[in-house]
């Protein structure tokens, strides 16, 4: 094939701040990263949404003083304390591995997006305090004061990962600086970090975060209704959760179908790649299922339907998409992981959605929960999938994202550490996250058995204490 | 520009150095408290204090790597890459002390507890062995410019670094006795400020000791540091720093502990500062000055008006914390770390003699 026939790449491509070239174990260092971040995301989606609900069930409280919402705020707090503080070490940890594995790419480029990391950890900070204040405020502050204390906890988790996704934005748009003989100069860090592709990423996290947290908390709930357990408590604890789920799960639609739209722009390789598509075409069919190969060009076994993809991706079901043949395949992205990542990712997105919406019409009709065991089942089963769908739509970005650490301008291989033993601290993290996950485990069962506190209703908690 | 984000550096590490700092110490005296019985309430009192405030002071830490990275991103990539193997440990260390206080909290019997206690205080002795290792090897200009272009072992393990990393650990357990055996006046247990007393004394004078004698090292190891802490502004910054601690010492020798926070976090600032002052021009020396080490102007002023409207917003939230942690209004109800389980059986009686002994070893 003629390199006429490819995209010319956008910017020119950059020498590395520390060198031209890497260390040998990009694929090692790939691993180590996305392992973190696997730990790392889904407790960051505890922290997008967990304080809202609970923020709302304290108001609850707070409107009607019935202390069954006090006890759940308490220990829905605590919970929320203790994955607050397991996800500042996690989060330390992949700052670390930002210097640890991709030094040339930090070198490089992290004048021109770090400051994005610095609002974001001012975020942290404040989430830090008023998290810490929130839990051990409890019955020591007004009630008033103590609600108020929870509201910046909340909108800290929202400017948090606004920064962050700011960041991974820039990586896979990156503008606001200029190449010149394989230098970067002239960075511009506002531009940078306000990408056009910022909107849809941050919409499409935050509501993943609400349907995280929703789906997990009401499974465990939903164990619990299976066991008996069927009080005012557990009741209300499993309302909240799967209206906020439910809610997050159908605006979810939309804001997948505008992101989808988004990477057909602006990353159309990527978008190949999550739908196998090799060569450019008009009416280009989306298939279900099936294994790329990539010798043949073609996805066999699948499910195809026709001129679907160009209906998906354009709104117009003949719209011409590009294939993976517009770029040379070293510069084309591990296909078969991409896809079935994103095919995963959609796949449970619509399954948790219709459970959302049997919860939302069973309670629009008969303002109750529905009675069926099946449903519980699947709202358990669906705590666990909404983590795989989270994991699986990040694994589809950032891989889709490859061979290329910042879009079309620095190559992974080149922004690798040189330094030895990779292998070595891979397997010692595996081992030490092993015990994180067993020990997390641990104490969330221990915090879902213990029974609820008694609260007293007027007890303590009251203006006098503020003396 | 630059120089106001090498002091906005200072400042993080200041501030990680004394708040972060004394929560690795409190578990260093977590680590040396002896058996369940016996050191169940200083370990208690370790529970209480750092609890609602370990997670804001970390943040510290994070705030220094990313003003580090976005203004002198050639020098964090050429440090975290000669410099991997204390700083990987150091985010082991990180993991372990974290994970482990936090579910510490929620043991259900002595047991779990003695496990995750003992990883929790192991870890903080290794965190801040490991940073100030780290910090040597910088300090002792072991550390060129590239992608793992230094020594990837003696980068660390050197004579600088092994006494900047024990210096570091005796500085975390000085500051936290000082800091406990206020807590634990205002808890009203006057026999654990009698004992935190009797270790920051001891800290103290070990610490000041050590950093006394350390200066010889410097001075065959790192010839160039020595002589910048030895004249100049350097020397006068160390001699602060040492009457500094002179002072602290006088006054927890008197038990007047709140005024000995200050003048303990002033012994601390006043070295850091020294230490810069001490290798100027250079961040890595022998060769990357401040003014090459400095990202584009643009991006320098970006952060600082970023960080200064930040500080709108942190600072109030932070004087708030403090304000209702210094009155005690977050206090948590002081309790022997040991007492929050059943009564102790005979077995606890020979488990406790067994972890009294392992922590005599160590």
């Amino acid at each position: 094939m003629p390199d006429a026939g490819f995209l010319t790449l956008a910017v020119e491509q950059v020498d590395g701040a520390l060198g031209r070239t890497g260390g040998p174990d990009a694929l090692v260092a790939r691993r180590m990263q996305a392992l973190s971040l696997a730990v790392h995301i889904p407790i960051v989606c505890f922290g997008i949404a967990f304080p809202a609900m609970i923020l709302f069930v304290e108001g609850l409280y707070l409107r009607t003083g019935d202390v069954t919402y006090k006890a759940l705020a308490k220990r829905w707090s605590k919970v929320a304390l203790t994955l607050f503080a397991v996800g500042v070490v996690t989060g330390t940890i992949l700052s670390f591995e930002f210097g640890l594995l991709w030094p040339n790419f930090m070198a490089t480029f992290a004048d021109v997006f770090g400051v994005g990391f610095a609002l974001e950890g001012i975020s942290f900070f404040v989430e830090a305090i008023f998290i810490a204040i929130y839990v051990y405020g409890w019955d020591r502050l007004g009630r008033r004061a103590h609600f108020l204390v929870g509201v910046p906890i909340v909108l800290s988790g929202f400017t948090g990962s606004f920064w962050v996704l700011g960041v991974n934005a820039w990586m896979n748009s990156p503008t606001g600086f200029t190449v010149v003989d394989g230098r970067v100069t002239d960075p511009r860090p506002l531009e940078a970090l306000l990408t056009p592709n910022l909107g849809h990423e941050l919409a499409h996290m935050y509501l993943a975060g609400y349907m995280v947290t929703g789906f997990i908390v009401a499974g465990v709930y939903a164990g619990g209704w299976l066991k008996g357990r069927r009080d005012r408590y557990h009741r209300t604890a499993l309302v909240v959760t799967l209206a906020f789920a439910a809610l997050a799960s159908a605006a979810q639609g939309i804001v997948g179908d505008w992101a989808g739209r988004r990477v057909a722009d602006s990353q159309p390789v990527k978008l190949a790649a999550f739908e196998g598509l090799a060569r450019t075409q008009a009416g280009a069919p989306f298939t279900i299922g099936g294994i790329y190969d990539a010798d043949r060009g073609e996805v066999r076994y699948g499910i195809h339907i026709p001129k679907m993809l160009s209906l998906l991706a354009h709104h117009d079901p003949n719209a011409r998409v590009t294939g993976l043949d517009a770029v040379p395949p070293r510069d084309r992205p591990p296909v078969n992981v991409v896809r079935v990542a994103f095919q995963t990712m959609v796949g449970i997105g619509v399954a948790l959605g219709l459970v959302g919406l049997v919860f939302v019409l069973t309670w629009l009709r008969h303002r109750r929960l529905p009675r069926s065991r099946w449903f519980y089942r699947a709202v358990v089963a669906a705590g666990p999938l909404s983590l795989v769908a989270l994991i699986a739509g990040w694994v589809a970005t950032e891989v889709g994202r490859q061979p290329w650490i910042v879009y079309e301008v620095m190559r992974t291989s080149q922004a690798v550490t040189r330094a030895d033993g990779l292998e070595v601290g891979f397997a010692v993290l595996v081992a030490v996250y092993a015990g994180l996950a067993a020990a997390v485990a641990w104490l969330l069962r221990r915090l879902a058995r213990r029974p609820p506190e008694t609260e007293v209703a007027g007890a303590p908690a009251t203006e006098a204490s503020r003396a | 520009m630059a120089e106001v984000c090498l002091a906005l550096v200072v400042v993080g590490i200041t501030a990680y150095a004394v708040l972060g700092g004394a929560d690795y110490g409190a578990g260093f005296w977590d680590l040396t408290a002896g058996g369940a019985q016996r050191g169940g309430r200083i370990r208690g009192m370790v529970q209480r204090s750092m609890s609602p405030v370990w997670e804001a002071n970390h943040v510290w830490l994070i705030f220094v790597l990313v003003v580090v990275w976005t203004a002198f991103p050639v020098a964090f990539g050429s440090v975290f890459s000669t410099l991997a193997i204390p700083l990987f440990l150091a985010a082991l260390g990180i993991i372990f002390r974290g994970t482990a206080f936090a579910l510490r909290g929620h043991a259900a019997t002595i047991r779990e507890a003695r496990v995750l206690g003992a990883t929790f205080a192991l870890s903080s002795v290794l965190v801040p062995f490991s940073f100030g290792a780290a910090l040597g090897g910088v300090a002792s200009g072991r550390v060129p410019v590239g992608n793992a272009a230094g020594d990837m072992v003696d980068s660390w393990l050197n004579p600088t670094s092994l006494l900047i990393g024990v210096l570091a650990v005796l500085t975390g357990a000085y500051l936290a006795a000082v800091f406990l055996a206020d807590d634990s006046v205002r808890a009203e247990q006057p026999d654990l400020a009698r004992a935190f007393r009797a270790r920051a004394l001891g800290a103290g004078a070990v610490t000041g000791l050590v950093a006394v004698g350390g200066l010889a090292v410097l001075r065959s190891d790192a010839r160039a540091l020595f002589d910048g802490l030895t004249s100049g502004g350097g020397l006068v910054l160390v001699l602060i720093s040492a009457a500094a601690g002179a002072v602290t010492l006088a006054l927890v020798w008197t038990g007047r502990f709140g005024p000995a926070r200050f003048s303990a976090a002033a012994a601390v600032a006043a070295v850091t500062v020294g230490w810069v002052l001490a290798q100027r021009p250079y961040v890595l020396p022998p060769r990357l000055t401040l003014d090459a080490a400095a990202a584009d102007d643009t991006v320098l002023t970006t952060l600082v008006a970023g960080l200064g409207i930040g500080a709108l917003v942190l600072l109030p939230s932070l004087w708030y914390l403090y304000r209702l942690v210094l009155q005690g209004r977050l206090d948590q109800d002081y309790e022997p770390l040991d007492q929050r389980f059943r009564p102790l059986s005979a077995s606890d009686e020979r488990d406790a003699g067994d972890a009294g002994r392992a922590g005599g070893a160590a």
